[in-house]
C-alpha cells in the first residue's frame, strides 16, 4: 500500500526513569495536534505512547536504560516507533490479561499491549535478542 | 511532570468520594489505595472515584483500581467512577472494568445511584 508520507521524522531519546514517559507522551501529543488529529485521537496516541514506554521501562532489561522514539509524520497517518535495546521477548508467550481473574485475586498487571492494540489503528512488534520496537500507527480521518 | 500526588477525600452520608489527580500512575495509585484503605477501616464500603482532574492514566495506575474493586467485592461494597474523559472511559471498556464498576457522567448522578434513587 502506498502511503502519502512526507518523511518528516522527529526523534527523541528518554532515559528509563519514573515519569519520563510523560516527555514522550507530550511530544506525541504536540505532533498529533500539529497534524490536526482530534482531541480524542490525541489522547489515545498519548496513552499508547505511555504504555509502550512503560513496557520498555519494565520488561526490556535494556543495558543502556534508554528508550528511542521516532515519530514519522505522514499526510495520512502518524507512525510511532518505540525502541529499546533490551533482551526482546516472544509475543506468543505473553499471557493476555483477564479482568474476570484480576478482580478475583488474579494477575492485575499486563494490560499495556492490549491497550495499545485497541487505541491505535495498527500495531506491529519487531523483537529479538538486540531489542524490541513497537510500531504504532494512527490513521487520519 | 507531576508534582506531589494528592488525593482529595470527601465523606458523604454512607459513602466516600476520592478525587484523583492529573496523572494516575503507580505513585498516585498507591496514594489512592492508602486513602481507600483508611476509609475502609473507618467503615466505608461505597466509593465514588471522581476523575474530573485526571487527564492521563496508565495501566499500572488502573491495576490499583482493580485491587480496590477486588477488596470491595469481598465486602459487598460498590465502586463508582464519574467524570471520566473519553479516553479513560474507552480504556476502562477495553479492559472490561465497566463490567464490575459503574460509571456516571458526574458526581451528582453517582450519588443518586448509590442512594438507589436513579
Amino acid at each position: 500500500m502506498t502511503s502519502r508520507c512526507l518523511e518528516k521524522v522527529i526523534e527523541l531519546t528518554i532515559p528509563m526513569e519514573p515519569n519520563l514517559e510523560l516527555v514522550a507522551a507530550e511530544a506525541a501529543s504536540t505532533i498529533a495536534q500539529l497534524m490536526c488529529f482530534d482531541e480524542d485521537e490525541i489522547d489515545e496516541i498519548r496513552m499508547a505512547t505511555i504504555e509502550a514506554c512503560l513496557n520498555a521501562f519494565e520488561h526490556s532489561k535494556s543495558p543502556d536504560r534508554r528508550v528511542y522514539i521516532a515519530f514519522r509524520v505522514c499526510k495520512d497517518k502518524l507512525e510511532l516507533r518505540v525502541t529499546d535495546h533490551g533482551r526482546g521477548f516472544n509475543p506468543a508467550e505473553v499471557k493476555p490479561p483477564d479482568i474476570r481473574n484480576a478482580v478475583k485475586g488474579g494477575r492485575k498487571r499486563g494490560w499495556g499491549l492490549k491497550l495499545i492494540e485497541n487505541l491505535m489503528d495498527e500495531v506491529r512488534i519487531e523483537t529479538g535478542s538486540l531489542g524490541t520496537t513497537v510500531i504504532m500507527i494512527k490513521m487520519k480521518g | 511532570m507531576p508534582g506531589k500526588f494528592t488525593v482529595n477525600v470527601r465523606r458523604g452520608d454512607g459513602y466516600a468520594v476520592l478525587e484523583t489527580g492529573s496523572y494516575l500512575n503507580q505513585t498516585a495509585g498507591e496514594e489512592l489505595f492508602n486513602r481507600f484503605n483508611d476509609l475502609l477501616e473507618e467503615g466505608y464500603t461505597d466509593f465514588i472515584i471522581d476523575m474530573s482532574k485526571t487527564k492521563i492514566v496508565n495501566s499500572i495506575g488502573i491495576s490499583i483500581l482493580i485491587e480496590m474493586l477486588e477488596k470491595l467485592r469481598e465486602r459487598k461494597g460498590r465502586l463508582i467512577f464519574c467524570n471520566l474523559s473519553n479516553v479513560i472511559s474507552k480504556t476502562f471498556k477495553i479492559m472490561g472494568l465497566t463490567q464490575y464498576a459503574e460509571v456516571y457522567p458526574n458526581e451528582k448522578e453517582a450519588i443518586t445511584a448509590l442512594r438507589g434513587e436513579g
